[in-house]
């Protein structure tokens, strides 16, 4: 059997006929396109028809508010830096515990520098509480960014209704919806969302473009400055190339999105319910009622993702996984920490996340292999024995220096 | 991922000695759950010779951990305990035919785990050096903890100085950043300043008043006897220092033993440098010889 991709939220295989429309930007229309010559040409209406391609994905009432960017943290950075310079006086940010670190480095680096962060919490599910968050806007609150849904659990946040309560209370709100975009049907036009990240490389356009939705209006300052390109807001002659791949995949993105919604869950669903109810001990983690329909992730407790991820990987499976040893850091993933996951299962975490390119055999190939490679790594463990884990886990196995 | 060795995944799919060893009369447990990796270690002792004649390994862990227990295994099967003793991490990691930077720590489990189940076996208790703050410097696996004490010993006050002290930062640079964060820090709590400009800190040599610089074979042979009348102290740790090069001012060393590999090493290093600067009246640095390959392939 050929080998089996599951990582599509770590990044996605380009759209064959994404790369088609890309190649003739490289070969023949690759003037600049604030050039007047015939090798310019047809970039600026390239770029034009690209933008109104991510329109039409994201349901936003101009192409103007396309900013396109060179990937998703460079979208969220320019957000969030964008609200600070515009509104001076406001020194609190809002966000979550689970962010992506393209949001969450950057606050621990704005905290350094004076700023005041309010990490909403989530619950062990992941999920949050609006109350909360009602309660921390107020006018001294530069901007509130949440993500639309976690690249590691695909839990959904309702951003939709957090961004009514900012907007409500003078708040700009900001939504990181890179794995969101494509897999979600949204309609900007009808929410009170500000800005929105987002990134080709998850929905089958190249890696190294991006998108910032900025709402008609909306107070902004650059990240970049120099040429006029993208109308002054992000200077930089513009990767012709990937903009129009990005706008084929955003077309594509919504062509597929009901596909998404369907056969991808159905290949999801199979999976997850194959697992859980082969395995024991194992958990799905996150909300199982409000999530991408593309993501699972399951904790296999008293074993150690890395390990499971070289099993698989030896069987022609890729995923990835939220264990501390594959980051080279040592704590396991800050979202399973926030979710209170103990560390006997947070390091055992393994994401499975689909494409349209999967198939139902290839969940059956998962199935086949994955109760064998659980079941050999538990035989390692020292919180195994036998046929369950040992009793009382965390006392009988208490090692020096916890 | 990770560029693991042949040897190591050997050792991770194949792993040998894998369970708990039936009535075994050693047991060593270490690790930490929070880290992701732990292991026991149990052993059987023929308790007329010491020799261990069975050994077996429970692992919690990534796939250098695991890697790392299974050859420990094979290692120490047949040793007497006293042998087994001189078992180092960097050992582990030769078997294993090396591991990456960052996984080095799983070799010093293996030993650990050993060191604790003889003692166990032994009726001692084992008790661990073990302090590990966040790993600021991935180049050279050097943490919070490392940088801040050496700075408050040397009172260093840039990035170059905690190069110069610890190694940390001297490769990519991308820990610059968080140097300076534990510099400000630190300086802080002795109600200084940082200031990225401050004049570099020299060793607290007592420089001899007007002195003809050394010629290098006269510093190759000073550093010799330095590290000769520091040798003793070593070994009764279990470790040793070789002098393999001397360029300018910098001191390759290999670290043996005990010493080797694990992050007190760099501790150590600090200490020979600091000794051999004192003695000297000159600044020395001292690197691993291992760091000598490292430099050229980052230079490259
Ligand atoms: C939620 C989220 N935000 C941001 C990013 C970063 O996007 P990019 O790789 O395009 O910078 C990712 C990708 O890993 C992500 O999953
Ligand atoms: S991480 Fe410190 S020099 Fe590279």
């Amino acid at each position: 059997m050929a080998d089996i991709y599951l990582d599509n939220n770590a990044t996605t295989r380009v759209d064959p006929a994404v790369v088609d429309v890309m190649i003739p930007y490289f070969l023949e229309q690759y003037g600049n396109p604030s050039s007047i010559h015939k090798f310019a040409d047809g970039v600026a209406r390239g770029l034009k028809q690209a933008r109104q391609q991510v329109q039409a994905l994201i349901g936003c009432e101009h192409d103007s508010e396309i900013i396109f960017t060179s990937c998703g943290t460079e979208s969220n950075s320019t957000a969030i830096l964008s609200a600070i310079k515009a509104q001076p006086n406001k020194k609190e940010i809002i966000t979550t515990t689970v962010e992506h670190p393209a949001i969450l480095s950057l606050c621990d680096y704005l905290e350094k520098e004076g700023y005041t962060i309010h990490r909403m919490p989530v619950d062990k599910a992941g999920r949050l509480n609006l109350n909360a968050f009602k309660n921390l806007l107020s006018d001294q609150v530069a901007i509130a960014s949440v993500m639309w849904a976690n690249n590691e659990t695909g839990t959904i946040f309702p951003v939709a209704e957090m961004a009514e309560l900012a907007n409500a209370a003078g708040v700009m709100f900001h939504t990181d919806a890179v794995q969101a975009v494509g897999k979600i049907p949204m309609m900007l036009q009808d929410t009170k969302i500000d800005m929105l990240s987002l990134s080709g490389h998850k929905l089958h356009a190249p890696k190294g473009i991006g998108v910032l939705y900025l709402r008609r209006g909306t107070r902004y300052r650059p990240l970049l400055r120099g040429g006029h390109q993208e109308r002054g807001r992000r200077a930089g002659t513009e990767n012709s190339a990937s903009i129009v791949g990005l706008g084929k995949a955003c077309e594509l993105a919504l062509e597929f999105i009901e596909y998404e919604n369907t056969k991808v869950k159905a290949l999801r669903d199979r999976l997850e319910k194959g697992i859980t109810e082969q395995i024991p001990h194992c958990f799905v983690t996150g909300d199982m009622n409000n999530r991408l329909p593309n993501t699972t992730d399951i904790a296999f407790e008293y074993i150690e993702g890395e390990s499971i991820l070289m099993l698989l990987n030896k069987a022609g499976i890729a995923a990835s996984s939220g264990s501390a040893c594959t980051s080279g850091s040592l704590e396991p993933s800050h979202v399973m920490r926030a979710m209170d996951i103990p560390y006997t299962a947070a390091h055992g975490t393994i994401r499975f996340s689909f494409s349209r390119y999967n198939t139902m055999s290839e969940v059956d190939e998962v199935l086949k292999v994955m109760p064998g490679i659980v079941a050999t790594l538990r035989k390692l463990s020292p919180y195994w024995d036998g046929n369950g884990p040992v009793v009382d886990p965390e006392k009988a196995f208490a090692p020096a220096y916890s | 991922m990770w560029d693991y060795s042949d040897k190591v995944k050997e050792h991770f799919f194949n792993p040998k000695n894998a369970g708990a060893v039936v009535d075994a009369n050693a047991t060593g447990e270490v690790g930490s759950i929070s880290c992701g990796d732990a292991l026991r270690l149990t052993l059987k002792v023929d308790d007329a010779t010491e020799v261990i004649l069975e050994a077996g390994f429970q692992t919690f862990g990534c796939g250098s951990a695991i890697a790392s227990s299974s050859v420990l295994t094979e290692i120490i099967k047949g040793m007497t305990l006293d042998e087994a003793l001189k078992v180092t991490n960097q050992d582990i990691a030769d078997q294993l035919e090396g591991l990456p930077p960052e996984k080095m720590h799983c070799s010093v489990m293996g030993r650990e785990a050993l060191q604790a189940a003889i003692a166990n076996y032994r009726g001692e208790e084992w008790k661990d050096d073990h302090e590990e703050g966040a790993l600021i410097c991935k180049c050279f696996a050097i943490d919070a903890v490392m940088i801040e004490e050496m700075v408050w010993a040397n009172k260093l006050r840039t990035v170059q100085d905690v190069t110069n002290f610890t190694k940390a930062g001297g490769g990519c640079a991308a820990c610059h950043e968080d140097i300076e964060a534990i510099l400000e820090k630190v300086l802080a709590e002795k109600g200084e300043k940082f200031n990225p400009n401050a004049a570099p800190v020299e060793a607290p040599v007592k420089i001899a008043a007007v002195k003809a610089p050394l010629t290098n074979l006269q510093r190759i042979k000073k550093i010799e006897q330095v590290l000769e009348s520091l040798r003793p102290a070593l070994m009764a740790d279990g470790g040793d220092v070789e002098l393999v090069e001397v360029i300018g001012n910098t001191a390759y060393v290999n670290m043996t033993g005990a010493c080797n590999g694990c992050q007190m090493a760099a501790m150590t290093i600090a200490g020979i440098q600091q000794r051999l600067m004192e003695v000297m009246g000159e600044f020395i640095k001292v690197v691993p010889a291992t760091e000598m390959a490292k430099l050229v392939s980052i230079g490259a």
